[in-house]
């Protein structure tokens, strides 16, 4: 094990991080919600990504847009009918409510699919550059993350319902002045998120087994990258996930792969007492 | 007046608890030991999240943290109600610590620093193997006596936590402790300016939140002689304490008691006949809590209501009528 073996472990890892955390920041930054619901979002991508390649065959990577879709449609639902509802109101009411309906969620999955770790096995084989090496899925999914990310971000920047989301974030009333309408704005964001972790959950199902008691795992590595990146921004949810990836694999190599998530949860106390905003956190979201 | 009423539906109600061992099986028992238990908790929880209004979601650390002091200590030769004890004093004193940090936080971050310590608390317990004997779990000592006579003892000294925390929640709600958080509650800065010192305020109040449980959690050790990080460090135990306090009323006095209580007994009914889906029920009751009785049961207009359901009955009759 070398340095820039652990450095590109760490990238890897990073990216899909990145990925995790990019809908899950964009909820919070935009709607000011916690989204309790991600963690579970991610893993009913994997496993509707499980289940459709073991029935159909079908390589996850062209399934992704159905599975990521059908999670939109879900997201945009629950945000419709449930939390629009709650939106502006106390945080311990909204992360209440979403933790609720993660619960309703999670335990649906656990009666319907059961919690077996599951994993799409594809035997893409390794690549080998000098002594280190990379199994090729991984970096497929690590090829799919960042596409996902940079999609997000020129959606963002170019497109109509991106500059309406950037709006209602900046100032809502002001937005609603502008014939924007917000609470469709909400859903579509929601929807958004819920898009990315179901996208993230399918490029998951790929690398690593998964299974419904990983959820907390999931969601706790968003809340570790929204404070070390920021709300709201693409780049800097990109940036968090990475130095997450870096951080959990040097720890993995020097003190142990069990203690790596302590160091994660440690290093986001610490940010969040002395930069609340996060490390590269803007204002706006460009 | 009220404070008599208060006093009085408490005591009955605790006396109700109380007599269990004496009337019913073991079953009931085991019951009443959980309601004694969460209304504890539930009580504590009240102290940061009702009054003061922070939302806190640390209770199964402060509750995992005095299972493992109370373990630890008892498995190294102190006698038990020592253990107990010392389990109580090591939370307090974590808590305070705690609080004077992640206090400066608020909304939002308060609310994931304050998960963030239900997993860290979990991750270290089970990493640190040589203490706490990892993901295997801990044998605690059993109690003395005969199942009856444990479950009793058991008992009883939960409703005694329940009765000191109670007894508290009423003596800061009318001290100048109490009218502080309720001004930290509506207005931070405002109350930090008219010369609320909010910090020191809102580090006892965490610290009260915190005692209690993990008095609770060294008993509870002691109860069922096992422990693991998982159960000990529950992420749904820290959802469904706040979820029972808002179920009551959260800032009231009776609230957290009667919220628990009544969750305490729909959560047996529902385990009773659908095991596999208690999440979803407890989701499903969040739902219902949020959407439906916003601000408990304590606070329902039950004048109202009771008017409006009497003038629907006095109209029935008629409709009845005009329609044939």
């Amino acid at each position: 094990m070398d340095i820039i073996q652990i450095l590109l472990n760490g990238i890897v890892l990073g990216s899909l991080y990145a990925c995790i955390a990019i809908g899950f920041s964009l909820v919070w930054g935009v709607l000011n919600i916690i989204n309790m619901l991600h963690g579970s979002f991610i893993i009913l991508g994997g496993y509707l990504a499980f289940f459709a390649w073991q029935y159909s065959g079908v390589n996850p990577v062209f399934l992704l847009p159905i599975i990521a879709t059908a999670l939109f449609g879900l997201g945009y639902l629950l945000q419709y009918f449930f939390i629009n509802k709650v939106v502006s109101s106390p945080v311990l009411t909204t992360l209440t409510l979403t933790f609720g309906l993660d619960m309703i969620l999670y335990n649906l999955m656990t009666v319907f699919f059961t919690a077996t770790p599951r994993r799409v096995t594809l035997d893409l084989g390794t690549v080998n550059l000098g002594d280190m090496y990379l199994p090729v899925d991984r970096l497929m999914g690590m090829g799919l993350a960042l596409f996902l990310t940079a999609l997000l971000f020129v959606v963002m920047r170019a497109s109509k319902i991106g500059r309406a989301i950037v709006a209602v974030r900046m100032d809502r009333q002001a937005a609603t002045l502008m014939g924007i309408r917000v609470n469709n704005v909400y859903a579509i964001t929601f929807g958004i998120g819920a898009f990315m972790a179901g996208a993230a959950g399918v490029i998951f199902s790929m690398v690593f087994p998964i299974t419904t008691n990983l959820t907390g795992t999931f969601l706790g590595k968003a809340f570790i990258i929204c404070v070390i990146g920021g709300l709201g921004s693409v780049p800097g949810a990109l940036i968090g996930g990475i130095a997450l990836g870096l951080i959990e694999s040097f720890a993995g190599y020097t003190i142990g792969p069990q203690n790596a998530t302590t160091v994660g949860f440690v290093l986001m106390l610490f940010l969040l007492i002395v930069r609340p905003t996060g490390l590269v956190g803007v204002k706006g979201y460009e | 007046m009220k404070q008599f009423l208060y006093f009085g539906v408490f005591a009955l109600w605790v006396a109700m608890i109380a007599a269990t061992p004496l009337l019913a099986d073991n079953y009931t028992i085991r019951i009443a030991i959980s309601i004694a238990m969460f209304s504890g908790m539930a009580v504590s929880w009240n102290f940061i999240g009702g009054f003061t209004g922070y939302p806190s979601f640390s209770t199964a650390a402060f509750f995992g943290l005095g299972c493992y002091a109370g373990a630890i200590a008892q498995r190294n030769g102190i006698p038990l109600v020592m253990a107990w004890l010392l389990a109580t004093l090591f939370v307090a004193v974590f808590a305070a610590m705690l609080g004077a940090i992640i206090l400066r936080l608020k909304g939002h971050y308060f609310a994931i620093g304050s998960i963030a310590i239900v997993d860290l608390t979990r991750l270290i317990t089970s990493s640190w193997g040589s203490l706490t004997g990892g993901g295997d779990g801990l044998n605690v000592p059993l109690l003395q006596g005969s199942p009856q006579e444990v479950s009793a003892l058991v008992l009883y000294v939960m409703l005694a936590i329940l009765i000191v925390a109670f007894l508290t929640s009423i003596y800061v709600d009318r001290s100048r402790l109490g009218f502080g958080l309720k001004c930290i509650s509506q207005n931070e800065e405002a109350a930090d300016m008219v010369g609320v010192n909010t910090t020191s305020f809102k580090v006892v109040a965490y610290t009260l939140s915190a005692v209690f449980c993990g008095a609770i959690g060294a008993v509870y050790a002691s109860w069922v002689g096992y422990i693991d990080p998982t159960d000990s460090f529950s992420i749904l135990l820290t959802l469904k304490v706040p979820v029972m306090v808002l179920l009551g009323g959260a800032g009231t006095l009776l609230g957290p008691v009667l919220g628990a209580g009544v969750f305490v007994m729909l959560e047996e009914v529902f385990w009773a006949n659908f095991l596999e889906w208690n999440r979803a029920i407890l989701g499903g009751i969040i739902v219902f809590l949020i959407f439906f009785l916003p601000n408990g049961l304590l606070k329902i207009q039950y004048r109202t209501l009771f008017g409006m359901l009497m003038q629907k009955l006095r109209e029935a009759p008629k409709e009845a009528e005009k329609s044939s």
